[in-house]
């Protein structure tokens, strides 16, 4: 058990870090910050729309789209990253794999384009 | 290492760069205009990779250390999913050009679907699983809302969206948990730790989550609400599709992981089966008793359906993973009939779901009545029909393992059951007519479906064409 609990220390140093840091950021922009409101700058952040509103609002499905596809692109970077990093090192196997899934991606990505997703008006 | 690998994963590659290939022909050749050529295409690709997969060289092998596994068992399931895929596939063809949603991109939905549900039948990790489970769902999450300027299709989809992502949520916990008290995610590796006397804890926890992950994708009751709205919501053709190849992936899923993760701890899931089964079947007979949407009614008989099916897995031995089999297959196919049925239903072009628009059906068309006949007298378990037979199996190997209370709780419940079966019985045999009667779509497709469905519940009986003798060498493999 003893043993355990010292495996996980550095966690509870980090946690005990973490917070101590959050809170001295937070002090110090009570105690040193410029205060100078506007409507706008105590306004609870929401991308784009007001705040407090009625839910049943429409707006344009194309906002979906594109982060839909703003994430798939992110995570083939966040795939490629470490890939190419370790590219030296790769085995075949490691190659093609990524190259097969970027091939899927291609195939996503060209009927997108030619169903016209990537279009505004 | 790794040709040997890909060799094993053959049939999957082959369905993919098909559904790929077909993708971007249809997006840069016809688009819609291709989409009724795309549909028997994609069903015949399927039936080809049946084919391809049930002459194949002997089954044994086991490719990505592991993670794929190609045995007696997942081949059984793959050619379930394939063909009831293919045949609800040539069903929909004609229902949706006329009603204006067959787009192209239907058929490779479909087709994707397929794909994830021949990965999860063959799983041998927690990962592949996942990932089996999530190409699965995404396709259907978008097959469901299909039809998208009706109100109902989209709440379809959408509901089944986020029930499906709850579920998946559920699953992937216990996963974790599993992975957490374990050490492994392979289920060759998980068997060892649980094999060993009591499973602790923890354990315990990571397998309830994940059996109740896997019991929404069955619809077992208590995780079956999102069942009726979507089956009532998704185009016809898309519910007959839930209603069969889904249904038996999941439950050859279930099996998989209850069998080869922990098939040392029967004693700890059976009680938990046991359990779903029963509620589901009573849920799914008592509920059903006030539908008058057929399609409704059809998504509470899949609920009940479920719990007898899951008798077989409760049982916890060979002779109840053969039943649970014998028992999808024969769903499959009497629900495939049913449905072909159902899909004929219509008045002035538009589809008719009311049970009591089929008053006097046998008087306008004999031979379809009495292959419904046939049909919900099989749905119901009335002996001689096949359905009859797949209940039996169930009730076997239910009482070889002990479960008296449950195969008489489920005999019960499907005496109950079989009243509503047997009310759409009435209506197209005594009931009265009041003007309202359904007319009938004069497909030769859907005709061919419905009659070969209801020939099979009768032929059947003498002759199962090896369906038991391959279920039980299937089981053989996965429960030893």
């Amino acid at each position: 058990m003893e043993e355990m609990l010292r495996e996980y220390l550095p966690i509870l140093v980090f946690l005990a870090v973490a917070i101590g840091l959050g809170l001295v950021l937070i002090l110090a922009a009570v105690v040193l910050a410029v205060r100078n409101p506007d409507p706008e700058k105590v306004s609870a952040y929401e991308c784009g729309f007001n705040a407090f509103d009625d839910a049943r609002m429409k707006f344009d499905v194309r906002f979906y789209l594109v982060s839909i596809l703003f994430i798939i692109f992110d995570l083939e970077i966040a795939f490629l990253f470490p890939w190419a990093v370790s590219f030296r090192d790769l085995s075949d196997a490691a190659f093609w794999s990524m190259m097969v899934f970027l091939g899927v991606l291609t195939v996503g990505f060209a009927y997108e384009w030619k169903k016209g997703a990537l279009e505004w008006e | 290492m790794v040709a040997a690998d890909l060799s094993v994963i053959l049939p999957e590659i082959l369905l993919s760069v098909f559904a790929m290939a077909a993708l971007l022909a249809g997006v840069y050749g016809g688009k819609d205009r291709w989409a009724p050529m795309l549909v028997w295409a994609a069903s015949a690709a399927m039936l080809l990779i049946a084919a391809f997969i049930g002459l194949r060289g002997a089954p044994g092998a086991v490719a990505f250390g592991g993670m794929f596994v190609d045995d007696a068992f997942s081949r059984f399931a793959k050619i379930v999913v394939l063909v009831s895929a293919a045949a609800v596939l040539a069903m929909s063809q004609d229902y949706m050009q006329r009603r204006g949603i067959l787009r192209f991109e239907y058929p490779i939905l479909i087709v994707l679907a397929a794909v994830g549900m021949m990965m999860m039948v063959s799983a041998g990790d927690l990962m592949a699983l996942y990932m089996g489970l999530e190409l699965q769902s995404l396709a259907l999450y978008v097959v469901a809302s299909l039809r998208r300027d009706s109100a109902k299709s989209t709440e379809a989809g959408l509901k089944y969206f986020v029930l499906g992502a709850l579920s998946s949520g559920l699953l992937l916990y216990g996963a974790s948990l599993v992975y957490g008290y374990t050490g492994t995610t392979l289920f060759s590796g998980i068997v060892q730790v649980a094999g060993q006397g009591d499973i602790s804890l923890g354990l315990l926890f990571g397998l309830v989550f994940v059996i109740a992950g896997l019991a929404f994708k069955v619809s077992a009751v208590p995780f079956h609400m999102w069942t009726p709205d979507v089956y009532e919501g998704a185009p016809t053709p898309v519910t007959a599709f839930f209603a069969t190849a889904p249904k038996v992936a999941a439950m050859a899923l279930f099996a998989r992981v209850l069998h080869d993760a922990f098939g040392g701890a029967v004693r700890d899931w059976s009680q938990v089966i046991a359990l779903l089964s029963v509620l589901s079947m009573f849920l799914g007979a008592i509920a059903a008793i006030g539908q008058t949407n057929i399609k409704r009614l059809m998504a509470y008989s899949s609920i009940a359906h479920m719990g007898y099916a899951l008798i077989g897995l409760a049982a916890g031995t060979a002779l109840g993973v053969q039943a649970l089999l014998v028992y999808m297959a024969i769903y499959v196919t009497m629900n495939v009939g049913t449905f072909a049925f159902i899909l004929m239903m219509e008045r002035d072009g538009q589809p008719v779901t009311d049970i009591n628009a089929l008053r006097m059906y046998s008087r306008r068309e004999p031979a379809r009545a009495l292959a419904m006949l046939i049909l919900l007298f099989s749905l119901a378990g009335v002996p001689p029909m096949l359905g009859f037979f797949a209940k039996l199996a169930v009730w076997q190997a239910g009482l070889d393992a002990g479960l008296v209370w449950l195969v008489v709780a489920s005999a019960v419940a499907s005496a109950i059951g079989a009243f509503y079966y047997l009310r759409i019985v009435f209506y197209m045999y005594f009931g009265e007519e009041d003007g309202d009667e359904v007319e009938t779509n004069t497909s030769p497709v859907l005709y061919a479906f419905l009659m070969g469905s209801a020939a099979i519940m009768v032929l059947g009986i003498a002759n199962m064409f090896g369906v038991d003798q391959a279920a039980a060498a299937a089981a053989a493999v996965l429960v030893n």
